[in-house]
């Protein structure tokens, strides 16, 4: 049993259209996703703009309704009505993609992190304040900042205000939605170093949004790559950068910029030749509405889309 | 093959606020040869932007002091009928943010065709047309005819930035600024259009100035790169050396902090400290000195230049010799020259 | 597009059949009959429920509603009590004399907003703009009824240079030009003076709406295509600026109902806003909600005419 499990999870979202709104169809943003990630680990999920990434995560933490499928968090279902307690609610948090539009700009920190603490606990104001000033100083702010306010920090300042806010319950699984893509290169070192210390000291689980490969190489120890709201391939860290199966993922693999430029001949056959068998073997790759087949496994722990055999 | 295209001297560009006016860009010298890819790296707000205005003409209200010859032609100084005809057609940009760079009530195939317009006097309107509809196509835009017709907010981010290259390459233009012109896409749209601005360059031997803050972006595009940190080139070398062999302490910080997609190393590093805001930027001494400061004040220079260290290879001031990482001791850290 | 149109469409006849039912309410909680006319408000209340039952008045009221507003499909506004005369003969001429006062303030409030707004946003903070910026707020401050004395005390009784009072000299024969000249000089000053004093939110509005657009991203790039400042402004940002000022036409409509109530009954210009108040003095009650219900049914069209016009000039809703 998984510490997080995500079976055939399917979140659509109805086409409405026509004089008087009707439902004309669904867009399956998620179709048919399965996963689990161990406790203390990062699962990594990537895949272009749309793919279905962010509704994904915000299914699990239950901001997006689910059409079918099955989330289990430490065993219990969190889709059945029953058990959409508190409890397990506040055990899961998530980080938002944009540390300029995430917090509320006018709340000053101390309510911005206090929030989901005043949700779940019932504190004095005394020991709110002191719960919070702890928690600024554990993601590196002094104390003092909590009468500030969102606009007098910098993005990677924001960022882990966003994070204060998320371990403020103590949670044991985080989901973080590209947390560092509006970052530059600097500030994002500083918050992923961050996450990685925070995920030792408190034994934390990530299920770690990116579309940036290199991130999420530095981060994860399990891949899924995500396509048009199904997975194409998964797989560890070596089995998606070292031995990519399925010809999206080598797509996604080769466009990665080399950060050196003596590579630079080689990676431009690299990206020609994946071009040249992405375009010839597109067909064995994808169904007939473009969209990818269920998954096999081609290892333990690698499974890739793949029309059944036969 | 060297043939200048483009020479900006002692360049500075001041913005006012309150009273008082403060440089963001602060005495930039550079060159750029035809057929040539300059990569200009640096943090969020070092002043790779409001360097790119500038050669454009595009400040509304900051004031320029130095000069920018473009080929041979001061174009801080000219009239701006003189700088209109320039524009769009020998000199074009590509903009930062897709999202906002286009007129959301004007149909894009329209927008490109303003372009041709205004430097293409004798085109009838049916050859600009055609024009426009070709070079949809050639950024690689499917059903070109039917998105001629379209208006921005129909298209996606990546349709959308395809569509500021065509406009920007529509003239054939000989210099190409493009500011960081693959930030808001996917890896796969990413290359693509880094393909595209390869072919235009070896198509019409463009010379192109690429801003952007991804090291790998730079390290496969760029002939040479120059580091930008507040407001001022700190190193500037060929895009081997910098990366084989970068000596400034900023350009080291910046390459450590990559998340390696080759190797998987267990720290990044962290350059301390923040990017100062504009009135704040330390004006005497090492800018980068309040972010090493682990490293002794007394070896920075009181007026740091830029120093060549073999030819085509400058760094700015004088502490790069003694810099080391602060887990590194400084014994391994005497690395390049000293 | 004509979805979108077609949707807007819908929702207008819910609009107005909840407009019918809040008047018919209103009338109902009016002395005599509002509806009718026909009953004297002022006699002895026994007489008075006599005629009531007679008239079918004290019929369920949701078939009186269904009678009255099967009369108001055929024309019937009632009779007005004042007057002995049916509401529909005796609203005509004041509608007519209405709407065009009305659209001669929308001309007059267009040719003068549409310049200042113009000079004040492309030129902000000059001392031109400063000037427009100022004229603004004192229109924002002063009264309209205030202004429109003012207005009338001066170029009608002081400087005479146009008529204090009605919408037409006696006598002239309808249909020849003098009548139309002199129905023409008859409007000007309270369509001015009403003009004067609505403008300014439109200037306002359209002066804000260029500063806005001067510093969008898009009007760089047209900068950078190599257009000079005069195409720029032309092309891009007048544009631009223009069409949230034509969404804004049919909300003018509503605006000016209330401005007309107080210019008519300054001028003594026999249009609705002035026989809305007469009527109300005397106690004319089918008069009253026959003009409420005129008012009501105009202020809604014009939110529908400013949903329209928003659909045709701007693409993002055309397209769906
Ligand atoms: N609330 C919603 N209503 C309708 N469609 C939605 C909604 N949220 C998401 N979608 C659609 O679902 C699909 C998946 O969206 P999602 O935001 O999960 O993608 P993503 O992988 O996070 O992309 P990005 O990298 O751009 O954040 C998209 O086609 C999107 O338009
Ligand atoms: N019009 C302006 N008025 C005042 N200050 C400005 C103006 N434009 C830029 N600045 C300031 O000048 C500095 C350099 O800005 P610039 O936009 O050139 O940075 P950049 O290197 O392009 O950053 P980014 O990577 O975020 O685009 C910043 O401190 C910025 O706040
Ligand atoms: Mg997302
Ligand atoms: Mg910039």
């Amino acid at each position: 049993m998984g510490f997080l499990e995500v079976e055939d999870l399917k979140v659509y979202f109805p086409i409405k259209g026509g004089l008087f709104n009707r439902t004309l169809g669904n867009i399956k943003a998620v179709d048919g996703v399965s996963f689990s990630i161990e406790q203390g680990k990062t699962y990594g999920l990537v895949g272009e703009s749309g793919s279905g990434k962010t509704t994904t995560g915000r299914a699990i933490i239950g901001l997006n309704d689910i059409t079918s499928g099955k989330v289990l968090f430490e065993g219990k279902d969190l889709t059945s009505k029953k058990s959409k307690t508190a409890s397990v609610r506040k055990d899961i948090q998530m980080i938002f993609q944009d540390p300029y539009s995430s917090l509320n700009p006018k709340k000053r920190v101390l309510d911005i992190v206090a929030e989901p603490i005043r949700n779940f606990e019932k504190l004095s104001k005394q020991e709110e304040k002191k719960r919070v000033q702890e928690l600024l100083e554990m993601v590196g702010l002094s104390p003092e900042s909590i009468l500030k306010y969102p606009h007098e920090f910098s993005g990677g300042q924001r960022q882990r205000i966003g994070v204060a806010r998320a371990i403020a319950l103590k949670p044991k699984l985080i989901i973080a939605d590209e947390p560092v893509s509006a970052l530059d290169v600097s500030v994002q070192a500083q918050v992923l170093n961050f996450m990685q210390d925070i995920q030792k000291e408190l034994n934390l689980t990530y299920l770690f949004i990116s579309h940036d490969l290199g991130v999420v190489k530095h981060m994860c120890d399990e891949i899924g790559i995500m396509y048009k709201g199904r997975y194409v391939e998964q797989g560890t860290k070596q089995d998606i950068f070292e031995n990519p199966q399925h010809i999206y993922t080598k797509r996604l693999v080769a466009a990665i910029p080399d950060i050196d430029p003596r590579h630079r001949a080689e990676q431009k056959q690299f990206r020609e030749d994946v071009q040249r068998e992405y375009e010839q073997s597109y067909n064995d790759y994808f169904d007939s509405e473009g969209l990818a087949y269920g998954l096999q496994s081609v290892s333990d722990t690698h499974l890739v889309a793949l029309p059944e055999k036969g | 093959m060297s043939e200048k295209l483009l020479e900006i001297k002692n360049l500075k560009t001041s913005f006012r606020i309150k009273d008082d006016y403060y440089a963001a860009v602060d005495d930039v010298t550079l060159t750029l040869n035809k057929n040539e890819v300059l990569g200009i790296v640096g943090e969020s707000g070092s002043g790779k932007s409001a360097l790119a205005f500038s050669v454009m003409g595009l400040h509304n209200r900051a004031k320029i002091e130095g000069n920018i010859l473009f080929k041979d032609q001061d174009i801080a100084n000219i009239s701006p009928a003189k700088l209109n005809k320039l524009r769009g057609d020998d000199m074009a940009m590509i903009f930062q943010d897709p999202l906002t760079a286009l007129n959301p009530l004007m149909i894009v195939g329209d927008q490109i065709s303003e372009t041709l317009l205004l430097h293409k006097k004798n085109m009838s309107q049916k050859q600009r047309k055609d024009r426009v509809i070709s070079l949809l196509d050639q950024v690689g835009i499917p059903y070109p005819e039917h998105v001629y017709n379209q208006f921005p907010h129909e298209l996606s981010g990546g349709m959308r930035q395809r569509v500021i290259i065509a406009i920007a390459i529509a003239n054939q233009p000989e210099l190409l600024i493009a500011d960081e012109p693959t930030t808001a896409l996917d890896v796969t749209i990413q290359a693509q259009i880094l393909d595209l601005i390869k072919d235009l360059k070896d198509d019409m031997n463009t010379g192109i100035i690429l801003i952007t803050h991804d090291l790998g972006v730079v390290a496969e595009m760029a002939d040479r790169v120059a580091v930008m940190y507040a407001g001022q080139i700190v190193e500037i070398a060929d895009v081997h050396t910098l990366f084989e062999n970068p000596l400034h302490p900023y350009t080291r910080s910046l390459l450590n902090s990559v998340p390696n997609t080759q190797e998987g190393q267990d720290k990044l590093h962290v350059i301390q400290g923040i990017v100062p805001s504009l009135s704040k930027l330390p004006r005497e001494g090492c800018r980068f000195a309040a972010r090493m400061p682990w490293i002794d004040e007394s070896v920075h220079e009181e007026n740091p230049v830029l120093h060549e260290i073999k030819p085509g290879h400058f760094v700015r001031c004088t502490c790069h010799k003694h810099f080391y990482f602060p887990d590194e001791s400084k014994e391994d850290s005497n690395h390049g020259v000293s | 597009m004509w979805k979108f149109i077609v949707r807007r469409l819908v929702i207008t006849f819910p609009q107005i059949i909840l407009l019918s039912v809040l008047v018919f309410i209103m009338a109902q909680m009016m002395p005599g009959d509002a509806l009718s006319g026909m009953i004297d408000p002022n006699i002895d209340p026994a007489a008075i429920e006599k005629q009531r039952e007679n008239l079918g008045l004290n019929d369920p009221w949701h078939e009186r509603y269904v009678d009255w507003v099967g009369g108001l499909l055929q024309g019937d506004l009632g009779e007005s009590f004042r007057f002995k005369m049916e509401v529909t003969e005796l609203v005509e001429q004041r509608l007519i004399n209405s709407f065009w006062l009305g659209v001669a303030t929308l001309f007059f409030t267009y040719l003068i907003a549409i310049p200042l707004g113009i000079i004040s946003g492309r030129w902000n903070d000059t001392w031109g703009d400063q000037l427009i910026t100022g004229y603004t707020y004192i229109g924002f401050a002063t009264p309209l009824f205030i202004f429109a004395l003012v207005m009338l005390w001066v170029f009608g009784f002081q400087l005479q240079w146009f008529p204090t009072g009605g919408s037409v000299e006696p006598g002239l024969t309808p249909g020849s030009f003098d009548y139309v000249w002199s129905k023409f000089q008859h409007l000007l000053l309270p369509a001015l003076s009403l003009a004067l004093i609505a403008t300014v939110n439109t200037v306002q509005y359209l002066r804000s709406e260029i500063v806005d657009t001067k510093q969008k991203d898009f009007i760089i790039t047209a900068r950078a295509k190599g257009a000079s400042e005069s195409r720029v402004y032309n092309r891009h940002i007048f544009r631009n600026s223009l069409l949230p000022i034509a969404a804004f036409f049919g909300f003018e409509i509503t605006g000016l109902i209330g401005g007309t109530v107080f210019v008519e009954q300054i001028f003594g210009y026999p249009g609705m806003g002035l026989l809305f108040m007469e009527s109300i003095l005397l106690r004319d009650y089918t008069v009253v909600i026959a003009v409420v219900l005129l008012f009501g049914i105009a202020s809604i069209l014009g939110a529908l005419i400013s949903d329209i016009i928003l659909s045709l000039v701007d693409p993002r809703i055309r397209i769906k």
